[in-house]
């Protein structure tokens, strides 16, 4: 029976990371990024933050807002590459480099969101 | 008068024209403003990315102690990455906007027969957007 | 704005027995107001070189066979009106269709496009035969309207030279032929849509495209192929993951929600 390729996998993560950065980067990226170290807005301290982070709730949060997103990246990089740059050949090494980052990015993101507490 | 044709045109193969196929160039994408504006859209995935190592190693610093954290703090607030922030800021809001106008291509929602017009499949994304944006900064700020 | 009453206009000229590629004739053709690029073309033809070859025949939008590149842009010829241009000293370029090749002058060869529109199986796919004397399918207007806008395909090819995916990858399928394909995968008479997958769920398929769009914007009968590319993607994906579910030989018709 006909059998479809693998790449409906890595497009769904592609979409679900989409919509993960689409929805929840623009607010970190203005809080944390501009708003506090620019003084615009009072930034929580150390020990507010612990507290937030310290809640089971708050670190599978994180550990879903720095995977996902890694993975859109990886997808869209690796198109991004094959029709900018025409390096389409080079396919298995952009395929390794991009989910390979994805991937570490998502080790390392679970392993501090388990240990941080 | 065949022979000497082919002799003096050399795109010509007897009895078959030469198709001319004009090359493709790696630079296709800076000829049209359309172009580019895909490809800077599809660039955007590079300032998400940027964004969550930057995350990663507030998490990271978070974890090492109220002194790390205050080092990663005062380097958040250098130029470099200050204009990092502000570029990156800049293009995910453009991720954003061209996702929720994109989306509903690509889900046609019919109602009684009827496909629902794209602005009223697009609008429900921006008010959860919206909403969100508003719970995680008060959660962050009070 | 003051419209001119002549406009130049740029061919490209290719002769495959004395060219090695394409050089660009000028010519200076009257404007009318209700001209279009194809009839300043026609002129061309009639009084000053008759030498030049193109494709056209209904001259009004429905046959799909004039599509050239009018200033970087792939448009009907029947359908573009010189008096768009034809002011500011502006002159008009045209072109054969990019990405595709040029047999002469504006004429390109389209037997690539042909045979991937058929490796789609356009055509009512059943599985089970049912006789004649049961009479025809009876489809009720919703039925219709759920794949009518992808119907409306006139085989133009504009899509293709907009998508810059085609001119990247020889092998991509494009996008009318995805397009016509959903548009008989949402056919409440078609049972093919297992058929299709291995071409359409396939690198060269739906996943070469990474939805730039183009197509849409200068198709001329409005289909937009790129939102029946992104539906068949959603699709897709169900499909995958359902064949983890069910075994191998499932059948697809669940896709079709």
């Amino acid at each position: 029976m006909a059998r479809q390729s693998d790449e409906a996998f890595f497009w769904m993560l592609f979409s679900a990371g989409g919509v993960i950065a689409a929805i929840l980067i623009p607010v970190h990226l203005f809080l944390f990024g501009l708003a506090f170290p620019l003084g615009w807005l009072p930034a929580p301290d150390y020990g507010r933050l612990m507290s937030l982070v310290h809640m089971p709730l708050v670190r599978v949060y994180l550990f879903v807002f720095c995977s996902l997103p890694l993975f859109h990246w990886a997808h869209r990089f690796r198109y991004t590459l094959y029709d900018g740059l025409k390096v389409k050949h080079l396919n298995e090494v952009i395929f390794a480099l991009c989910y390979g980052g994805a991937v570490a990015g998502t080790v390392l993101a679970a392993y501090l969101t388990w240990t941080i507490a | 008068m065949r022979q000497e044709i082919v002799k003096a045109a050399p795109a010509y193969t007897e009895f078959h024209p030469r198709w001319y196929r004009a090359p493709v160039s790696v630079y296709w994408w800076l000829g049209q403003w359309r172009y580019l504006k895909f490809i800077l859209r599809e660039l955007s995935s590079l300032f998400v990315a940027s964004f969550v190592v930057i995350t990663l190693l507030q998490v990271r610093a978070l974890r090492n102690g109220p002194e790390a954290y205050s080092r990663f703090q005062h380097w958040l607030q250098s130029p470099w990455v200050i204009a990092l922030n502000f570029v990156s800021f800049l293009f995910v809001v453009f991720h954003t906007i061209t996702w929720f106008n994109l989306a509903p291509r690509a889900m046609p929602i019919w109602v009684r027969g009827k496909r629902l017009p794209e602005f009223l499949v697009a609008a429900p994304n921006y008010a959860i957007w919206l909403v969100a944006s508003v719970v995680i900064a008060w959660f962050v700020l009070r | 704005m003051i419209m001119a009453d002549k406009i130049i206009l740029e061919v490209a000229r290719y002769s495959p027995e004395q060219d090695t590629k394409p050089c660009f004739a000028t010519y200076e053709v009257p404007v009318h107001k209700e001209w279009v690029v194809l009839d300043a073309l026609n002129y061309i033809k009639d009084k000053v070189d008759g030498s030049l070859t193109y494709r056209w025949s209904c001259r009004m939008g429905i046959c799909g066979s004039c599509g050239m590149m009018v200033n970087g842009e792939p448009k009907l010829t029947c359908a573009t009106f010189l008096s768009s241009y034809a002011h500011n000293g502006n002159k008009i370029r045209v072109e054969p269709l990019r990405y595709f090749p040029v047999v002469r002058d504006l004429v390109t060869e389209l037997s690539d496009f042909l045979v991937k529109l058929k490796k789609v199986k356009p055509w009512l796919i059943r599985k089970d035969a049912v006789p004649l004397s049961q009479g025809e399918f009876l489809q009720t207007p919703e039925q219709l309207d759920y794949y009518k806008q992808f119907s409306m395909c006139i085989n133009c090819t504009l899509c293709y030279s907009a998508c810059p995916v085609v001119g990247l990858d020889p092998k991509f399928v494009g996008p009318a032929a995805i397009a016509l394909a959903q548009r008989y995968n949402l056919d409440s008479r078609d049972q093919g849509a297992v058929e299709r997958i291995a071409v359409l769920a396939h690198p060269e398929g739906i996943w070469g495209c990474t939805f730039v769009g183009e197509c849409t914007k200068v198709c001329p009968k409005h289909v937009d192929p790129a939102g029946a590319i992104q539906q068949y993607k959603l699709n897709a994906v169900l499909d995958w993951l359902t064949s983890f579910v069910m075994p191998r030989g499932h059948n697809s018709q669940d896709v079709k929600s």
